[in-house]
């Protein structure tokens, strides 16, 4: 209590100020709606775009001004994570203030019961017992209270009976089980974020790399492992949409084979702490192909096996093509035309020049007007395989955090501690049966337990007047 | 045999149907407007379930076997499915049929939409990155939350109108269920959601671990459904910690379900891994 000594005329002290702060709901209110509205740009705003995409789009002094801000890469931002980190404070004051406060509430060393309160809770339910001693009656209820409930008293007064139960007493704790997963939500995602990473690699069949570009960065990354792929196979549905990417892939550590894996979307590896996803792939090179002359007269069809590097002669001796390049997305004036091959056209007589060959538009070669259109038919391609790898040691915290988010959630709203009290009036002609219940923050549903128990109580007390 | 496409435009006119005969019944205060209005949304909903089937049936003789819950199309489907039911669920417990006039409509709506020309109601095989039962398990919880949202919102705007007419206990406004009872079906509603959208949200980062390496990626469609699990956990503590209720509530509310409906279709407008084709 030294803060006290440095500001005697403060209202409160200093530590006792903060620690209010902290704890005020209002601050929580404050902070889910903070957080709700500055998501919002991140959603308007693409994030981690090009730099360049953001001057040209914003002009530099604006762009400076959210760069500084960095709206860019918000999520990241030292100014989201501050809110996320006063949200886990706030979290963790509020609720450690509440439990000391409600403890002894919740649990006290002796339960109470106030036969007051259930005379006029609402949802009472009443009936008579004319065939029963209020004694018989009495201890059929216990011993059924004794089974369900917990806490159970039983007291007498003047020509009455009363019999107490309790249950649901630990589900109070059910919002404190939602606050801490929040919490370990917030540390397992900050985790992931400081200490894990994220990134690429394209492994070509065939071969082993070990090299990841980080995403979002320009940096790279080398694995303790290398990954070689096997194989790799697409398969189309009659649509031509892709049902399924697989490969085949090997884990390598000091040239040899640790762990073999058919990697699927959706069914990823997990090897010594980073996982690798099948994400992506590509046509990396045409193996072998077939060239197509078809003379733009007659019609004729001229063919011939194609390589890369190799050069071919037209039919006729009319000229030689050297076939130089593929690309797997080729654009054409801004327009991707798929996969094309890139040649050198040198015709008998006259200047070479470069020909542009794409695999799905055979007529394409028309265009320029030759003797011979040119067309590659028949491609053989090999594959690279898209492969993200990720590490993110966070994992097993949040994946902790969502069961207990999804439990917590169901007890705090649809569990309730409730109390019974049950009234045995004797009035000589009969026995007036009452239940009635009472829970914390008049949940709607102790109205149907009442009513569930009464209907209970009803079939045992006949039960047992029949036998 | 019909197929579910034909069945579903059907569905749509018995969903108009029982909203006009809610709507009917509320205003005109008869009885037997409002039992019919149950027994057609009853039928709609059942039509409505049948049609699910029988597009899940359709999807296997086509041979790409689907549970039908991948595109927009087939989740405006099951979204009026889930509202219907939801409200003749509360309707039979809680006994009151005025609700119906303001709920019934969204169903409708939503299968109107879902009817559109413009809407891709092809039967189309599944990309590899939605062959995935987390992502079943996401879609049924998210739109579980999202049609008890709706619910909520509709009997807050009744509140809203009860509370701001000037005779509130008679005439229209006066056969709404009393303001507390509508309180605490809005709560109910919202608690209810909350848990679904949680749950959503949670299958849903589960399933982009599987197929992406990470659980959450700040896309903005799971960025909307973070935004509208904030506004709802702000509601509850509201309500809870500083005793707000009544009309603060319902505004709270109608504020969360525009949260929903951009999550749901305003996002389609921005890039991200949700848009639908």
């Amino acid at each position: 209590m030294n803060s006290q000594k440095h500001a005697p005329t403060a209202p409160a002290p200093f530590k006792d100020r903060v620690w209010d702060f902290f704890a005020s709901v209002r601050l929580s209110v404050v902070l889910l709606l903070s957080l709700a509205a500055t998501s919002i740009i991140g959603t308007v705003i693409p994030q981690n775009a090009n730099p360049s995409v953001y001057a040209r789009k914003f002009g530099p002094d604006l762009y400076s001004v959210l760069d500084a801000l960095s709206i860019f890469n918000m999520y990241q931002s030292w100014w989201f994570r501050l809110l996320l980190c006063l949200l886990v404070i706030n979290l963790v004051v509020c609720s450690v203030r509440r439990l000391k406060a409600t403890w002894k509430v919740i649990f006290p060393k002796k339960t109470h019961f106030n036969p007051d309160r259930f005379k006029k809770a609402p949802g009472r339910i009443e009936w008579q017992v004319s065939d029963t001693a209020a004694g018989d009656l009495k201890n059929t209820i216990e011993q059924y209270m004794q089974k369900r409930y917990s806490h159970v008293q039983t007291r007498q007064e003047d020509n009455s009976w009363w019999i107490f139960g309790e249950k649901g007493r630990w589900t109070r704790l059910g919002v404190y089980g939602v606050h801490l997963s929040v919490v370990l939500l917030v540390i397992g995602g900050l985790m992931g974020s400081l200490f894990g990473f994220e990134g690429m690699m394209n492994v070509p069949e065939g071969e082993a790399r070990r090299t990841i570009s980080l995403r979002h960065s320009d940096e790279t990354r080398q694995l303790d492992f290398s990954v070689r792929c096997d194989d790799f196979t697409v398969s189309h549905y009659p649509s031509g949409r892709p049902k399924e990417y697989r490969s085949d892939i090997a884990i390598m550590e000091d040239e040899k084979v640790v762990e073999t894996h058919r990697l699927r979307v959706n069914d990823p590896l997990r090897y010594k702490g980073i996982n690798i996803f099948q994400s992506s792939y590509g046509q990396n090179a045409a193996e072998a192909f077939t060239i197509v002359f078809t003379d733009t007269e007659s019609g004729m069809r001229f063919e011939k096996k194609g390589a890369i590097g190799k050069t071919v002669t037209l039919p006729a001796g009319r000229g030689k093509l050297t076939v130089e390049d593929f690309s797997g997305n080729f654009a054409f004036r801004g327009h991707n035309v798929g996969p094309a091959f890139l040649a050198n056209l040198k015709p008998a007589s006259g200047e070479q020049r470069p020909v542009l060959l794409p695999v799905n538009y055979p007529k394409f070669d028309r265009m320029r007007g030759g003797d011979y259109a040119i067309s590659i038919e028949d491609v053989e391609y090999t594959y690279y395989t898209g492969l993200q790898v990720t590490r993110d040691p966070g994992v097993p915290l949040v994946y902790i955090s969502f069961a207990l988010m999804i439990l917590a959630c169901y007890i705090t709203f649809f569990m309730f501690q409730q109390k019974i009290g049950i009234e045995l009036d004797d009035s000589g002609n009969g026995v007036r049966v009452a239940v009635a219940g009472i829970s914390e923050r008049k949940r709607p549903g102790i109205k149907t337990a009442v009513r569930r128990l009464a209907a209970k109580l009803q079939k045992q007390t006949n039960q047992r007047t029949a036998g | 045999m019909p197929n579910s496409e034909t069945l579903f435009t059907v569905v749509t006119f018995i969903y108009g149907l029982a909203f006009i005969l809610y709507v009917a019944a509320w205003i005109f205060k008869k009885s037997l407007p409002g039992k019919t209005a149950t027994g057609v949304l009853i039928a709609a909903a059942a039509g409505n379930a049948a049609g699910f089937v029988l597009r899940w049936a359709e999807s296997h003789q086509m041979g790409y076997g689907y549970v039908p819950l991948s595109n927009l199309y087939e989740s405006l489907v099951f979204f009026a499915l889930c509202i219907a039911v939801i409200y003749l669920v509360v309707e039979y417990r809680y006994k009151v049929r005025t609700i119906g006039a303001f709920t019934s409509i969204v169903p409708f709506l939503s299968m109107a939409y879902a009817s559109l020309p413009s809407m891709d109601s092809q039967i189309q095989p599944l990309i590899p990155a939605l062959q995935s039962n987390w992502l079943i398990a996401h879609v049924i919880t998210c739109f579980l939350g999202y049609a008890a949202f709706a619910i909520a919102c509709g009997i807050s705007i009744m509140y809203l109108i009860k509370s701001a007419s000037a005779s509130p206990d008679t005439g229209a406004a006066g056969r709404f269920p009393d303001a507390e009872t509508m309180d605490e079906l809005t709560h109910q509603m919202i608690a209810f959601g909350f848990l679904f959208l949680s749950v959503g949200i949670i299958t849903g980062a589960i399933w982009a671990d599987q197929a992406w390496g990470r659980y959450w990626g700040w896309d903005p469609k799971e960025t909307w459904s973070l935004i509208t699990w904030l506004i709802y956990a702000t509601l509850l503590h509201a309500r809870f910690m500083r005793g707000w209720e009544g009309r603060r509530i319902a505004y709270l509310s109608c504020l969360g379900f525009v949260a929903v409906l951009f999550t749901y279709f305003g996002v389609n407008l921005l890039p991200g891994l949700h848009s639908y084709q």
